[in-house]
């Protein structure tokens, strides 16, 4: 057995200023197997592989390759690659402008001329080994997606390769194309490539891996093979139980709004990015969409608020029915929406923290009605205040501040617009863990105030402690939902995991 | 906190103050007589300021005005607007068109021609707003399109001829107003300038162009109209070229659609940079492209009165403009940063030592 390991990773360690991204983390690839990485955001995955792959040079650590003396040490890409280690990432990175040979060869030539027939016939057979359906003088960019990835693959084994990254290759492939690129991986498998496959899909995972390892919040839970660990005991381990302080808060879930009056109504709602699917708030609950990443949660809150095109069903408000088609409607309707990307979504970063949180309410105000001087200072004191934002000074660039309180100046922004319903996608990601509890406690404050609050989180502990409803998504549909008794880790773990249905 | 807003002074306004500080220097080492304004009486018997303090500012009117415009567009889609040379030229032909339909030149007539004029640069503000913000074009290549045709358009405006058009109004818009000393374009900046700062005051554009040009997708989840917004930037940089047509075609008397304000696209570009603004968009100082654009003409006229030969002030222009840019650029900026950042450590050592 210990023969046909081919990669070695041991107490691998890897910090940024203020995150211990990995910590003490061991991993091992075995010939012939397929090796799922699993984790969820922010478990130190993406961290693992750009170690792996010279992305990121670790802090501590050795990385042991079969076949080669000592410990080896990996600082750029190119020598990741001299060593056998090959990357297909999840955007394909090829050129869609090229034919399929020249990307297969491109950049590879040791002389400065180029034997386009010879490179040509090589890749001719390569990809007919492969049983790629692509041609070697077709353009790359009339391949499906699919193929595309696989010629990505068929470039990466091709240059000698012992161990091949899949970094999420099928986050948008459709089930044909899928299944053709799993038959590919199968097929490499037999010739004694390790792969390491990433991906956030429980029934890709079990469907072709053979070992699973799971990390969580920088740190290895285990290694597994994937027959002996059922499909809730993963979701468990990817999830875990945090033991952070935050136990305090334990108990206090409001007994919830049902029964009292609807504040917000969706029937049949769908957007370009979500599907249908009925939803509805009472006035001051707290209800959560839980789901692994990819379960379409964030889409779906997204859809409420017009973030992304609404294609169809019917909104009410408090009983009225309204069109909510862009976040000015909702804003307008007294929705609020604290988007999961803080800094793609959230804030406007060299905008000072006084411009940041005024602007929501200024744009529902109007653009002939601006917020004076004097009054803006005025609502960012009182703001800076109640939240408790660290910042130097009310002028200062809100790209300036720490990540948490960049979270609570946007936090800000849409309590000084005084919604009635606020949505919270993440509020609690990527920030420390004083301000995680300072989050969760506003949000139950509010609720008690009598505002609706739909909160997001992939720590499924701070939702138990928050919500009194969650609703249970998976594969982008909602699969259930859960109340009082139902609300414990367990009967989420397995709501996810049966979800689905055809699995047992 | 006064010191800080000396600082945030300092960032923004430095290179195009120093610009403005070093030549101002130059110039009182070389020839002290250069700032002397002394009052003059013209043709018509009325006082006029002269000198060559004066015809800086006089000068830079046009450019001022177009700088204005640009920073508007700079800021809020990360690219300039290379056609506000043409769309003057346009402009202005529109302009004399109208002035000539009617028999004399009233009053009325100019300012219905400059209402005219107006709307018309307006409305291709729009057509250049729209290819930037509705189909995504980069604001270079949409407004490559009427740099490349607008002088043509403004040739068949007018059927090819230059025509002249001569009125004690015209006169009083590109020269002087009888009884005030001070030259008309001035006043126009001026006025200009105060538009502004009541559409800053009282509205919240500034505000959302800022916004949009930092962060497109926040400002939409915001509430924010991002097309809008680009739309809008366009079409008053349209109405300003409007304004700087109407000024250039009435120091003349004249519309010549293949010379009037050629090339300023490139100086009003300069001047957003020179003064601060970054030309990727987001934040924005109006008050740094106006020193920018005095800056530019400022050179322009220590040049001539150095007898530098027309042909060759371009090259020397292009020397300190070198020199300037690479002042302002963000090597050079973080090195000074650094710099300063050891003289004030010192110094707050020294004054803890002191209160010990």
């Amino acid at each position: 057995m210990e023969n046909d390991v081919l990669l070695t990773m041991r107490g691998i360690c890897k910090s940024f200023p203020n995150v211990r991204a990995l910590n003490n983390v061991d991993f091992t690839l075995r010939k012939g197997m397929i090796h799922a990485l699993m984790g969820e955001n922010g478990a130190g995955k993406s961290t693992l592989i750009k170690v792996l792959t010279g992305v990121y040079t670790m802090d501590e650590g050795e990385i042991r390759i079969d076949g080669e003396e000592g410990a080896i040490s990996i600082r750029s890409p190119q020598e990741a690659r001299s060593h056998g280690i090959s990357t297909v990432y999840q955007e394909v990175t090829l050129c869609p402008n090229l034919t399929v040979a020249e990307n297969m060869f491109i950049g590879r030539s040791e002389r400065k001329t180029v034997d386009w027939k010879g490179t040509e016939k090589r890749a001719g057979e390569l990809l007919e080994s492969l049983g790629i359906p692509a041609r070697p003088r077709q353009q790359l960019g009339s391949c499906s997606l699919a193929v595309q990835q696989m010629v990505a693959i068929a470039r990466a084994v091709d240059t000698d390769c012992k161990v091949l990254i899949l970094d999420e290759p099928t986050s948008s492939l459709d089930d044909n194309e899928v299944a053709m690129l799993f038959r590919l991986m199968r097929d490499l498998k037999s010739r004694g490539v390790g792969i390491i496959f990433v991906t956030h899909l429980l029934e890709q995972v079990y469907e072709v891996s053979d070992q699973i390892t799971v990390l969580r919040n920088g740190e290895l839970v285990g290694e597994y093979e994937v027959k002996d660990l059922p499909q809730v005991e993963l979701v468990e381990k990817m999830i875990g139980k945090d033991l952070d302080d935050l136990s305090k808060l334990k108990g206090s879930v409001p007994a919830g709004g049902t029964g009292k009056e609807i504040l917000y109504e969706a029937e049949g709602l769908s957007s370009s990015e979500s599907r249908p699917f009925d939803f509805h708030i009472a006035k001051g609950e707290v209800n959560g969409f839980t789901g692994l990443l990819g379960s379409g949660r964030s889409e779906s809150v997204r859809a409420i608020f017009g973030a992304d095109t609404v294609t169809g069903g019917k909104v009410k408000v408090e009983g009225k029915e309204v069109k909510i088609t862009k976040p000015l409607d909702a804003m307008k309707n007294g929705i609020g929406y604290l988007a999961e990307d803080r800094k793609r979504d959230g804030i406007i970063a060299d905008l000072s923290v006084r411009e940041n949180i005024i602007l929501a309410l200024q744009v529902i105000r109007g653009i002939m009605h601006p917020i004076s001087r004097s009054q803006a200072e005025a609502f960012a004191d009182e703001y800076i205040k109640a939240l408790d934002i660290k910042t130097s000074s009310p002028e200062t660039p809100v790209g300036l501040l720490s990540g948490g309180n960049q979270q609570k100046v946007i936090l800000a922004r849409w309590l000084l617009t005084h919604p009635k319903y606020l949505i919270l996608d993440e509020p609690t990601r990527g920030i420390d863990v004083g301000t995680k509890t300072e989050i969760q406690r506003l949000v139950l404050k509010l609720a008690e105030e009598g505002m609706s609050i739909t909160f997001i989180s992939s720590e499924i502990e701070e939702m138990l402690r928050t919500c009194s409803r969650l609703i249970v998504m998976r594969d982008r549909n909602i699969v259930g939902e859960l109340t009082g008794d139902d609300l414990t880790q367990e009967r989420v773990m397995r709501t996810i995991a049966k979800g689905g249905g055809k699995d047992e | 906190m006064n010191k800080k807003k000396l600082f945030a002074f300092n960032s923004q306004l430095l290179i195009p103050v120093i610009a403005i500080v070093i030549l101002v220097i130059f110039n009182l080492f070389r020839d002290p007589s250069f700032f002397s304004v002394s009052i003059a009486s013209n043709n018509n018997g009325d006082p006029v300021l002269q000198g060559n303090l004066i015809s800086i500012l006089n000068g830079a009117s046009e450019l001022v005005i177009l700088a204005m415009g640009m920073t508007l567009v700079t800021a809020a889609c990360g690219g300039q607007d290379i056609s506000v040379g043409a769309l003057s030229a346009i402009a202005g032909s529109v302009f004399v068109k109208v002035l000539k339909s009617g028999g004399s030149i009233s009053p009325g007539l100019v300012i219905g021609g400059f209402l005219c004029c107006c709307i018309v640069a307006m409305i291709f503000g729009a057509f250049n707003g729209t290819l930037v913000s509705v189909f995504g074009i980069q604001p270079m290549i949409a407004t490559l399109i009427l740099f490349t045709c607008g002088r043509s358009i403004a040739y068949w405006i007018n059927g090819g001829a230059t025509p002249t058009v001569t009125s004690p109004v015209i006169t009083a818009i590109g020269g002087f107003i009888p009884g005030i000393p001070v030259p008309t374009p001035i006043l126009i900046v001026i006025l200009a300038a105060c538009l502004f700062a009541l559409l800053f005051r009282f509205t919240t554009l500034g505000l959302y162009i800022q916004s949009v040009g930092i962060n497109q997708a926040a400002s939409r989840l915001n509430g924010i109209h991002n097309v809008g917004i680009k739309l809008l930037s366009f079409i008053i940089l349209g109405a300003c070229c409007a304004v700087s047509g109407v000024i250039g075609v009435s120091r003349l008397g004249l519309i010549n659609h293949e010379t009037l304000l050629l090339n300023i696209e490139m100086d009003a570009i300069l001047a957003v940079a020179i003064g601060g603004n970054s030309l990727g968009g987001g934040r924005f100082n109006m008050i740094g492209s106006v020193i920018g654009a005095y800056a530019i003409q400022m050179l322009t006229i220590t040049l001539y009165a150095m007898k530098v030969p027309s042909t060759d002030v371009k090259a020397y222009k292009a020397v300190v403009i070198i020199l300037l840019v690479v002042i302002g650029s963000p090597v050079v900026k973080e090195a000074a940063g650094r710099f300063w950042k050891k003289i004030s450590e010192k110094g707050t050592a020294g004054t803890g030592k002191e209160a010990a």
